[in-house]
């Protein structure tokens, strides 16, 4: 099974506020808000650590769940993240993720 | 209730100034003739201040910064600023007349993630328009501007003041917002300069011509909901807040004084002499902007308007009281609905057909629903009673 890389797009506003993180897109103006745990996934949002390292090292070690659960949950709340072109997702390390949201504005995985 | 309502109740629980207006200069290419602001520049922040004060403005949890002026862009520094804010992942918005931006400057805010701009445009005709900013051709330059914007795909927002001399503009201004691409908004506010001058009031739209313009389905929508006699007022409303300006929001002038809004110029304290999240935190003048309610409001808190009406308690600190009426907010409630308020019978600026007046008095207690019909009114005057 391959790997999946994740990494914020340089084109939000974003900031934490209590227990969740607001997230709106520069592209549309969309505003989420983003729970505890989907928020450590976006802080996590690196482009080099893979998903799969992010739900054990820093989910499944604080929230009572197990792995394949967690991660399950972890890939369908990326790919919505992604579908609205605030988050890259990609099988390989994303290296700069600013460059690629530029180039793949409107189009992102 | 909407998500960024949701979001702003959260910070002002939490203590969160959730939105900082910050004008990077006063000084500015034009002079519009209803400025509040004094253009000369007396020591504003340099490059490394405002930075820092970014970063500290992040630390504390701001997410919409606004960055205004004066006209911003004519800061050497401009880009860095604008980069900085956004490599600190802020929603900014920018406040600009758009005359110094073309395609290069359009596709530069665009590739920034800047996310909204707004633009003033006081008339489709240039010889308006210019007479206001008092920079012959600025229309041209402010329109060239807007569509270069739209190009590169940016929202823009064209704000309209209307006074006077171009009320009878607004139509063709809103005309022109939609074929442009952008949205439009219209408001009749001219706010007394920061140095406490208010002979700038005298460019307001006369009283009487509010009714119409509250009246206009085209700028308010709903006129029959818009203009309908305001709904009785309960212990939610007289618990409220008198605004977000203090609570979730603030403004940070060139000179780094922190107010509680732009239009609230309260000194509250100093970024080069205290650290931001100190003053907002511990502020007496903030503190006190805090501690009132509605229900502490003299005589808003006896109005029929109380639960919708504008009233900016910045206006009323500039009318001598930040928990007294704003005459022009009353003004407005007034010309809306018909129903006169509070402020203006305590003033006696209403007067009633002989023989009537406990009745109309009756009928407009808070709560009540009445709009007679038969009430004269007085100008307000502009300056503090």
């Amino acid at each position: 099974m391959s790997a999946t890389y994740i990494a914020r797009s340089t084109a939000v506003a974003a900031r934490r506020l209590g227990d969740e993180m607001v997230v709106m897109s520069a592209l549309d103006s969309t505003l989420f808000s983003l729970s505890d745990v989907a928020a450590v996934l976006w802080e996590s949002a690196d482009g080099r650590t893979p998903l799969d390292q992010i739900v054990r090292d820093r989910v499944c070690s604080s929230y009572d769940v197990d792995h394949p659960t967690a991660l399950r949950d972890a890939e369908e709340f990326v790919r919505a993240l992604a579908a609205h072109g605030i988050l890259f997702v990609s099988e390989q390390p994303i290296e700069a993720p600013g460059a690629q949201a530029a180039a793949a504005s409107g189009s992102p995985r | 209730m909407m998500l960024i309502a949701e979001l702003t109740q959260k910070a002002m629980r939490l203590g969160v100034p959730f939105a900082v207006h910050v004008d990077l200069t006063w000084r500015c290419n034009e002079r519009c003739e209803h400025c509040y602001l004094e253009h000369d520049d007396q020591g504003e922040m340099g490059t490394e201040e405002l930075l820092n004060l970014f970063d500290q403005l992040a630390d504390a949890g701001v997410f919409f910064l606004t960055l205004s002026g004066g006209e911003p862009m004519i800061r050497r520094d401009f880009w860095d600023l604008v980069g900085r804010a956004r490599a600190l992942q802020f929603n900014v918005k920018l406040k600009t007349n758009a005359v110094l931006i073309r395609q290069a400057e359009a596709e530069r805010l665009r590739s920034l993630g800047v996310e909204q701009i707004q633009i003033s445009v006081y008339s489709h005709r240039p010889e308006v328009h210019d007479a206001i900013t008092k920079l012959p051709g600025s229309l041209e330059r402010t329109l060239r501007g807007v569509r270069a914007l739209r190009a590169a795909g940016i929202k823009v927002a064209m704000a309209n003041v209307m006074m006077r001399s171009n009320l009878a503009d607004r139509k063709a201004v809103a005309a022109l917002a939609r074929e442009l691409g952008a949205t439009y908004s219209a408001d009749p506010t001219v706010t007394p300069m920061i140095t406490g001058d208010r002979s700038v009031l005298d460019l307001r739209i006369p009283g009487s011509e509010l009714a119409g313009l509250f009246h206009d389905n085209e700028l308010v929508g709903d006129v029959e909901s818009f203009c309908a006699p305001p709904p009785p007022v309960g212990d939610a409303e007289l618990d409220g807040l008198p605004c977000s300006a203090g609570h979730s929001a603030c403004y940070v002038s060139p000179y780094g004084d922190v107010y509680p809004c732009v239009q609230f110029p309260l000194p509250s304290g100093n970024v080069r002499r205290q650290r931001f999240l100190d003053i907002w935190r511990q502020s007496p003048q903030l503190l006190e902007v805090r501690s009132i309610r509605m229900r502490d409001l003299p005589v808003c808190s006896t109005c029929a308007h109380m639960g919708i009406c504008t009233r900016c308690p910045g206006l009323a600190w500039t009318e001598g009281s930040m928990r007294g009426p704003s005459s022009a907010d009353c003004e407005k409630s007034f010309y809306r609905t018909g129903v006169p308020s509070a402020n203006m019978l305590a003033r006696g600026l209403v007067t009633f057909p002989s023989g009537i007046a406990e009745t109309a008095l009756a009928a407009f207690a808070p709560g009540a629903h009445a709009g007679l019909g038969l009430i004269q009114i007085a100008p307000l005057p502009q300056t503090a009673a």
